[in-house]
């Protein structure tokens, strides 16, 4: 196959498992000399899976990615650089513990192009022997940007560039790329933003499933047309609003968040949870999610903005100190709640023994009276009661939040309490977590899936670069409506030029 | 001048440690002196080189419990060979040594990148090989150092007061490690230590480092075998204290267990004074079991201390 000028790469029909999962069934990506494409998908897509492949990171089960008509049969990260690809990634691929001399001569970066870029990207002061690790994360990602540039690679790949920039620096790098791309290079731009793909990229690749499904040039009004690539067949076919809490569950305020802002990434979020309610949080990857969480749990302190459970002014110093004040938080990875070599029983008697402030004697009957309670109502699979790790993933998920319905909670965090787990599963962690709110509880509910939002909670709180831009009612958050909240598009609002 | 001192302040306490710790050695032997220093650096030695092969594996991220036992068998390994050999003979089997040390390292490399067995396990299990390796090659102490060996060890050189032993140390360490230092290997053994991933993604190969790394553990390991045998003309078969101790002065020295942290110079300083410690406490005649007390309790104290000042710089900074 002849490949037109200036074709700089070309994946076409990429595809990998991991075990049983297919992670990339189709996936395929051109781009030319002096284009900014942007590669958009929804959580699950299979992006950042692309993106392993297309820098070396992962070998593709099949399909061929070609850098300026070569086939390339990467092995690794070293390997992609040498044929002309270099990426940005998301986190910072600096050693913190070395000088910046020193992460220079390790990828073998010219020092003068490189103090060349730093100076074009606005970055002021910067000395080579500052310690990486003692450098703000925002000057980081300018100088693995600068560290890409100065290698004059024929594409790049910016993966999440400016998640973590100040406004004046995101002005900055964005013309420098378009500048790049102007005068002949090639970039691939990820970005939750749809103002900077507006701003400065030429075409969207949209991926859904493992599968390039779109191929779109950026114009007025793509971003609709982007989000219905992105959702595909799901659209409007989600079931209906549990809605039953929600009646009952207004005005009756039990956590309040006023102004909140936390690490580099929340910013200024406020939120009721009431009484008997589960509040669904919806946001993309990487939006504040997890600094919130972590704030509510008593992992990180607020930097800004005030938590009052009941009218009451809430600081944690500890998570100790959440758990008193009755917040429990269930967080994302099942590992990090659960003993893993213990039995379901013990996982489950937990909370029930290690309240603070309870020592003495354990009430073994009761506690065997309520363990067993719990395992019927959750239909947690009986056969492999002695150790936890050998449950499936959901059932363990299932004794994560099971335990709190043993034992009682308030206020439940679940941080994506789904990811990973088959539909049937799915369906009883929904059940679990309405029953919880039925006796009392307030549930926070994130979900990287939208799709969950109706069937699982009241209302839902929509994040975006830190702010909540939207707080919808279940019934009416249908997944196009919360997907374009998720990428900051107000349905009012017009589409940035 | 002020970034230099807080880069390697760690360092310049290590030293003023050592100073202070020789004061207190002349209050308390009036008549130390050169030949004070002199068995000193000659005992001091062996426990040198095994620090500096804990040193780099640990900046590297990892440990090797193996250090004493690689040790043993370069030991014995050359006491058997040079039993009876001739001078000229020595040079090529010292080269010899080296190069089964060197071996032997990148082997327990190799093995903890390969399969994936945490290295703890891999060099706690190659303890006991190594081990039983040194007393297939020597069942009791023997053999034989070829004495003009000895002489590079025993006593002073140039002036009266500067030990050859401790002339060796800084020839060896700085022909073998500055190249190194300075060189791609040197910064990936950092790099490695310091974020593995962030390593990957600048497009280190992190399984050829990380086997590097171990390889100069066991030549470094091996140069501390020979030490041993040359300053004791004979092979022992039986590794000494020397893992332990590698461990406490890598650690006093600034090179934080996880990786990434520290160098040479803070380790075979503190390897010094943990040496010269154990000797004042000696001419103080305390009780030998009180003196571990008291090499436990520095080791604390002085670690405790640096993050303490750490932490403090760290606040001023971000202030």
């Amino acid at each position: 196959m002849v490949e037109p000028e200036g074709r700089l790469l070309d994946a076409q029909g990429v595809s990998k498992r991991f075990g049983a999962v297919v992670a990339l069934k189709d996936a395929s990506l051109t781009i030319d000399r002096g284009e900014i494409v942007a590669l958009m998908g929804a959580n699950g897509a299979g992006k950042s899976t692309f993106v392993k492949i297309l820098t070396g990171a992962l070998k593709a089960d099949t399909g061929h990615v070609r850098i300026r008509g070569e086939e390339r049969r990467v092995g690794s990260p070293a390997e992609a650089r040498r044929s002309g690809l270099v990426p940005v990634y998301q986190e910072p691929s600096l050693i913190p513990d070395l000088d910046v001399a020193d992460n220079l001569r390790l990828g073998g970066t010219p020092v003068e192009a490189f103090q060349h870029w730093v100076a074009e990207l606005g970055i002021e002061g910067l000395r080579l022997d500052d310690m990486i690790g003692q450098l703000p994360l925002a000057t980081l990602r300018i100088l693995d940007l600068a560290r890409a540039l100065a290698a004059e690679p024929d594409v790049l790949l910016l993966d999440e560039m400016t998640a973590a920039l100040p406004t004046d620096l995101v002005e900055k790098v964005l013309k420098t790329v378009r500048k790049q791309a102007d005068a002949g290079q090639a970039v691939i731009y990820i970005s939750h933003r749809f103002s900077e793909i507006a701003e400065i990229c030429d075409r969207a690749t949209v991926l859904r499933d493992g599968q390039t499904v779109g191929d779109l040039p950026i114009e007025a009004g793509v971003e609709e047309k982007v989000v219905e690539l992105m959702l595909g067949a799901a659209l409007g076919d989600g079931p209906t609003a549990a809605g039953a809490g929600a009646a009952t569950a207004q005005a009756n305020t039990r956590l309040r968040v006023k102004n909140l802002s936390a690490g580099t990434k929340l910013a200024d979020v406020s939120l009721d949870l009431h009484r008997g309610e589960v509040l669904g949080v919806v946001a993309l990857e990487g939006q504040g999610q997890d600094e919130l969480f972590d704030v509510l749990a008593g992992m990180i302190r607020p930097t800004g903005g005030a938590v009052e459970l009941e009218g009451t002014p809430l600081s944690f110093s500890h998570p100790a100190d959440a758990i008193k004040a009755g917040m429990t938080f269930v967080p994302g990875d099942r590992a990090d709640g659960l003993l893993m070599e213990r039995s379901v029983r013990e996982n489950l008697a937990l909370p029930l023994l290690a309240r603070p402030g309870k020592w003495g004697a354990i009430r073994m009957r009761e506690e065997a009276r309520r363990v067993d309670d719990a395992v019927d109502r959750m239909q947690i699979d009986r056969r492999a009661m002695g150790e936890v790790q050998r449950l499936s993933g959901g059932n363990q998920q299932k004794v994560t939040i099971g335990r709190w319905l043993a034992s009682g909670v308030d206020i439940l965090l679940l941080f994506d309490p789904t990811r990973g787990i088959d539909v049937r599963t799915k369906r009883q962690i929904y059940l679990l977590v309405r029953e919880l709110a039925e006796q009392g509880a307030s549930v926070l509910y994130y979900t990287s899936e939208l799709a969950e939002v109706p069937a699982a909670c009241d209302r839902a709180a929509v994040i975006f670069n830190g702010r909540l831009v939207d707080v919808v009612e279940a019934a009416d958050a249908d997944e196009q409506t919360l997907m374009r909240a998720a990428y900051g598009l107000s349905a009012a609002e017009a589409v940035p030029a | 001048m002020n970034r230099l001192i807080a880069k390697n302040g760690w360092v310049l306490g290590l030293v003023a440690l050592l100073v202070a710790l020789f004061v207190l050695t002349r209050f308390i032997q009036p008549n130390f002196g050169a030949s004070g220093l002199e068995s000193l650096a000659r005992a001091t030695l062996p426990f040198a080189f095994a620090t500096a092969a804990m040193a780099v594996v640990v900046i590297a991220g990892g440990i090797d419990l193996s250090v004493a036992s690689m040790m043993a068998v370069a030991g014995v390994t050359a006491a058997v060979l040079m039993d009876g050999a001739s001078d000229a003979m020595a040079v090529p089997l010292v080269l010899l040594v080296l190069g089964i040390g060197v071996a032997m390292g990148a082997l327990n490399g190799a093995l903890i990148v390969v399969t994936r067995v945490p290295d703890i396990v891999v060099t706690l299990a190659m303890l006991f090989v190594w081990e039983g390796v040194a007393l297939l090659i020597l069942k009791a102490p023997g053999g034989a150092a070829v004495p003009w060996l000895r002489e590079m060890i025993v006593g002073t050189v140039i002036f009266p007061w500067l030990p050859k032993a401790f002339v060796v140390l800084v020839i060896a360490l700085a022909v073998i490690w500055v190249p190194i230092r300075r060189s791609k290997l040197g910064l990936s053994i950092y790099a490695i230590g310091s974020d593995e991933r962030a390593a990957y993604r600048s497009g280190i190969a992190i399984g050829r480092t990380r086997i590097a790394a171990y390889a100069i553990c066991g030549l470094f390991a091996a140069m501390g075998g020979l030490a041993l045998t040359f300053s004791t003309g004979n092979g022992e078969p039986i590794p000494g204290p020397y893992l332990m101790a590698s461990v406490a002065a890598v650690v006093l020295g600034g090179v934080v267990l996880g990786g990434g942290k520290g160098a040479l110079l803070g380790p075979i300083i503190a390897v010094f004074i943990l040496r010269l410690v154990r000797m004042d406490l000696t001419l103080l005649s305390v009780d030998p079991n009180v003196t571990t007390i008291v090499e436990g309790s520095i080791m604390v104290a002085v670690v405790m201390l640096g993050g303490i000042l750490a932490v403090r710089a760290g606040r001023v900074k971000t202030a």
